[in-house]
């Protein structure tokens, strides 16, 4: 087995059995990248000399008797966390040439550990769709199957982490924009609960909806590096102030008694049958397990995907309004002050992001503000609702992570309302604010990765990981591997 | 036809906090551009904001000495729109949930206390500058003010006259420089205002057409815009026009308003809750702390300064328009001094000479038991009110005591009658031609002798005791 193929936990053990050093997981990580990425693109930035640099210091440090978990590990970071003094693009235009002067709170946590940030991967432009198509740097692909989209928007992230072109990685969730990739690639992605992770330094999409998140190999490393990042930061008042678990302490606890709820609108018409039949057969499975299934309600389900359009791009047709070419990013020169705007911006964002700025600021204009982003407010209440009662009955909530399977790239990116609807089984968490995980449950018979979600009450990240944990160890599927040509 | 004014202020008042309201700056004035900036007032990708706890207390503080209800939930909201010194393409303001409410304070005007109502007071951030001069074929953008925090004070339209909005707005002035929340300076644009100005035919209910004029930055242009748009709006109704309704802006240098956009080109600001930030709860009990802490009000004080130091209510509305000059005239009352003799001399000779000086209270060089103690030299016929003069401006010019400039000037007062008596025989001998006079019935020539003696006495003689023993020499 190669260097490159391990994850954050063997690392950790072989880094302190002294077998091997950071130096070379770093290098073996590196060879991979030049490897491989050419054909998957999940990288739009590799920073290799100061990965070393940083592989070399956690090298000296860990001889120094330091035992951070996450010392001397290779991390890809999505490209909208900012990481000072290395390019943050978002995959954007706008953003092609910006390099932060902060540091992100996440990744400010991670290198008080000593990672070793390996490169910025690739995304949907300001995380906006869920192909990583929408990317001024070109769109990532499957390691399953290249042909095909490896989701989004944290495409870049979950392809290297499929394809071993880093050991781990964090993306960012809006809608869905983990567990999505994570489940069309076949590796683990969770997304905390809102205020779990400070936001402090992630190039907002929809504020109130967007969470950091790691993407793995395995549950047990999702643990590990949610621990690593998540807690109180002074610097984002929507992050919560309650201690943060030790969540590795969740791996390996019993399910038996757990209740699993079955939400009935989650198994809708035109569902793909492989994905059906894959998700029942692991609800079985967590059956066998000990866990108790209930059928439940969730009769908001149906309003998710309107009210996230509505509230998501709101949001973000505000907060996009500061790539404006005044003070960073790439400025188009005009004749006067507004055609300087009207060019930068018309230059500078991709068709999907305008998209959304406009369908944002048409629902938040004088006249439609109640109609719309009132509404849609109203809505998500309800929707948020729906969760707290379900987990009155049940403590985790069960369903397939996107009702489809990795779809061929070029196959909805001209039909915005078919993209939007692989969300559909996501974005309702993100409205209601809890935790959920996606861990992979099977293949289709081409060969293509199908994910389970399954979702928590929020703040009860330890729940999802110990559920998730004893799926993953019980069906095995982390055990195959993408084959990914060099 | 007679028209009235109806006039309602918006004054943006700077919070005196040391740091920036959703960041940790620096908000001192006058510093090179953009080096009191950081990732979050600079608007860059990915920082937050993060309120300033000392911010929400001044506003609260505020709102307390403006009679308002203090809110206990208000929201930040994003007023979104393009501009190079707003970094983040919106100002993070408060809209339909401020943390005031409800409030009023009073005014005198004509010797008539009017009431003018608060309809709310937010809190926001200010924007940075744009700089046109400094290159050439550039604008330059400043955001050290960017991020500064501001309280945006409405007033209900309660206004009739300029000067009642003149009144106002020295009233409020005065407030906030009592609590020590915004140093009240306007040169330095700590305090401006905008005002919305309507006129209609006196007897009316309906308001008119209003017009919002921006810009201003002094008492006197208070005054001044609104006299000025008043009339420009009677005169346009006078010659058959209509009012519409627009933003306009005042023009010092010129003295008059003109247009900047009417109401098609209003812009949308597309206000909705800024998801950064959680909703401010105000604790009922610490509010009450607050409220208990309050320092005592102008209002509060002048009625006290006429209960307790006696004084007319003009002496006690111009010592109370500054905190630190009630302060010192009550540390004079205090040390002993007659309160109406040094509410005179603080309004009068002091004044003149800090205001000769061009300066304030604060560094006034002498100290409140001097002239206390001056006071007490008069009072006990140790000086004669007139040395006292010459014996002010010497301790005002070196900060010495009164009794020290006395003593070595050789400024006693002469008390004693023989001596007095002496001096006015003297007099009197020597000046036949006016006796007869007097006696003859020109009192008037009292006067003349009186000077005789305090120019043979160099001032120095007890004015009491000379007018005494005159009267008993001339009339023989």
């Amino acid at each position: 087995m190669k260097l490159y193929e391990k994850n954050i936990s063997e690392c950790r053990d072989m880094l302190l059995g002294g077998e091997v050093s950071s130096v070379e997981i770093t290098k073996s990580v590196l060879e991979r990248i030049a490897d491989v990425d050419g054909r998957l693109n999940a990288f739009i930035t590799v920073s290799g000399e100061a990965a070393m640099v940083q592989a070399e210091a956690a090298d000296r440090r860990r001889a120094g008797g330091e035992r951070a978990p996450l010392l001397g590990i290779p991390l890809a970071i999505k490209d909208n966390i900012c990481t000072q003094g290395v390019r943050t693009t978002c995959a954007s235009k706008i953003l092609g040439n910006f390099i932060p002067p902060y540091e992100s709170t996440a990744t400010a946590r991670l290198a008080e550990q000593g990672y070793v940030m390996i490169g910025k991967t690739n995304m949907d432009e300001f995380a906006m769709g869920s192909s990583t198509e929408n990317s001024a740097f070109g769109p990532s692909k499957n390691p399953w199957n290249t042909g095909c989209a490896p989701g989004g928007s944290s495409g870049g992230s979950a392809v290297a982490v499929a394809a071993d072109e880093c050991i781990a990685a964090l993306g960012s969730d809006t809608g869905g924009s983990i567990r999505q990739p994570a489940a069309f690639c076949g590796v683990v992605g969770m997304k905390p609960t809102y205020g779990r992770v400070s936001r402090y330094g992630l190039v907002a999409f929809a504020s109130s909806l967007d969470q950091i998140g790691p993407i793995t190999k395995t549950v047990r490393d999702a643990a590990v590096l949610l621990g690593a990042i998540a807690g109180l930061d002074t610097h984002d008042s929507t992050c919560a102030a309650k201690p943060v678990a030790c969540y590795e302490a969740a791996i390996g606890r019993e399910i038996k008694g757990l209740k699993i709820g079955i939400p009935r609108q989650y198994f809708i018409e035109g569902m793909d049958s492989e994905v059906e039949a894959s998700v029942k057969t692991a609800i079985a499975q967590l059956e066998n397990l000990g866990a108790i299934p209930v059928e439940i309600e969730m009769p908001h389900t149906d309003y998710a995907v309107a009210t996230y359009y509505l509230i998501a791009t709101s949001e973000a047709s505000s907060n996009l309004a500061r790539f404006d070419g005044v003070r960073y990013g790439a400025r188009v020169k005009g004749d006067d002050l507004i055609d300087m705007y009207r060019k930068t911006r018309s230059a500078g964002f991709g068709a999907e992001v305008k998209r959304r700025i406009m369908l944002g600021t048409y629902a938040l204009s004088s006249g439609y503000y109640d109609a719309y982003y009132l509404k849609a407010q109203k809505v998500r209440t309800l929707i948020k609702r729906d969760f707290d009662m379900a987990f009155e009955q049940v403590d985790v909530i069960v369903c397939p992570t996107s009702p489809m399977p990795p779809f061929r790239i070029g196959d909805k990116i001209d039909d915005p309302l078919q993209m939007y609807l692989a969300d559909i089984f996501t974005i309702a968490l993100n409205l209601a604010g809890g935790p959920g995980i996606s861990v992979p449950c099977g293949f289709t018979s081409g060969g293509l990765p199908i994910g389970l979600q399954l979702m928590g009450r929020p703040f009860d990240e330890e729940t999802l990981f110990s559920a998730a944990h004893a799926y993953e160890q019980s069906a095995a599927w982390f055990l195959r591997k993408p084959e990914v040509a060099a | 036809m007679k028209y009235e004014a109806v006039i309602g202020l918006e004054v943006h008042a700077q919070l005196s906090t040391d740091s920036k309201i959703f960041c940790g700056c620096s908000t001192g004035f006058g510093a090179e551009p953009n080096t009191q900036t950081c990732p979050v007032c600079s608007g860059m990708p990915g920082a937050l904001p993060v309120m300033n706890r000392k911010a929400l207390e001044y506003t609260v503080k505020s709102g307390l000495a403006m009679n308002c209800r203090i809110s206990p939930l208000s929201i930040f909201a994003r007023k979104n729109y393009f501009y190079p010194d707003l970094p983040k393409g919106y100002q993070i303001s408060q809209y339909d949930k401020p943390i005031c409410e409800h409030g009023h304070v009073d005014i005198v005007v004509d010797n008539a206390v009017r009431r003018i109502g608060i309809t709310r007071i937010h809190m926001e951030e200010d924007a940075g500058k744009n700089l046109h001069e400094t290159a050439p074929g550039y604008s330059i953008v400043d955001l050290n003010r960017a991020c500064v925090p501001l309280m945006e004070i409405v007033s209900e339209p309660d206004m009739r006259t300029p000067r009642e909005a003149a009144v106002y707005m020295k009233k409020i002035r005065t407030i906030l420089r009592y609590l020590g929340v915004c140093d009240g300076n306007m040169e330095q644009g700590s305090l401006r205002c905008d005002a919305n100005v309507s006129v209609r035919p006196v007897g009316r209910k309906e308001f008119g057409t209003r017009s919002e004029l921006k810009n201003i930055n002094s008492f006197r242009f208070v005054e001044k815009a609104i006299e000025y748009e008043i009339d420009r709006q009677i005169r346009l109704i006078e010659s058959g026009g209509k009012v519409v309704q627009e933003t306009r802006l005042w023009d010092a240098a010129a003295g008059r308003t003109y247009s900047m956009r009417g109401k098609e080109e209003a812009h949308d600001y597309r206000y909705f809750p800024d998801p950064d930030l959680v909703p401010i709860e105000v604790d009922a009990a610490w509010v009450d702390g607050i409220r208990g802490a309050m320092v005592e009000l102008p209002d509060a004080r002048r009625e006290r300064f006429v209960s307790e130091f006696g004084l007319p209510e003009y002496d006690a509305e111009v010592l109370t328009a500054e905190r630190s000059l009630a302060e010192w005239f009550e540390s004079v009352a205090r040390a002993g001094g007659a309160p109406k003799a040094a509410s005179n001399w603080i309004m009068g000779d002091l004044m003149k000479l800090l205001n000769e000086d061009n300066r304030s209270i604060d560094d006034c060089p002498l100290k409140p038991a001097q002239l206390a103690a001056m006071l007490k030299l008069i009072d006990e016929g140790v000086i004669s009110g007139k040395i006292a003069k010459t014996v002010f401006d010497e301790m005002y010019r070196t900060g010495r005591d009164a009794a020290e400039i006395v003593k070595e000037k050789g400024l006693v007062q002469i008390s004693d009658e023989s001596a007095i008596e002496d001096e006015i025989r003297r007099i009197v001998d020597a000046s036949p031609k006016e006796l007869e006079r007097y006696r003859a019935g020109d009192v008037k020539l009292m006067g003349f002798f009186v000077g005789q003696v305090m120019k043979a006495t160099k001032g120095k003689a007890n004015p009491k005791v000379v007018n005494e023993l005159l009267r008993k020499a001339l009339e023989g």
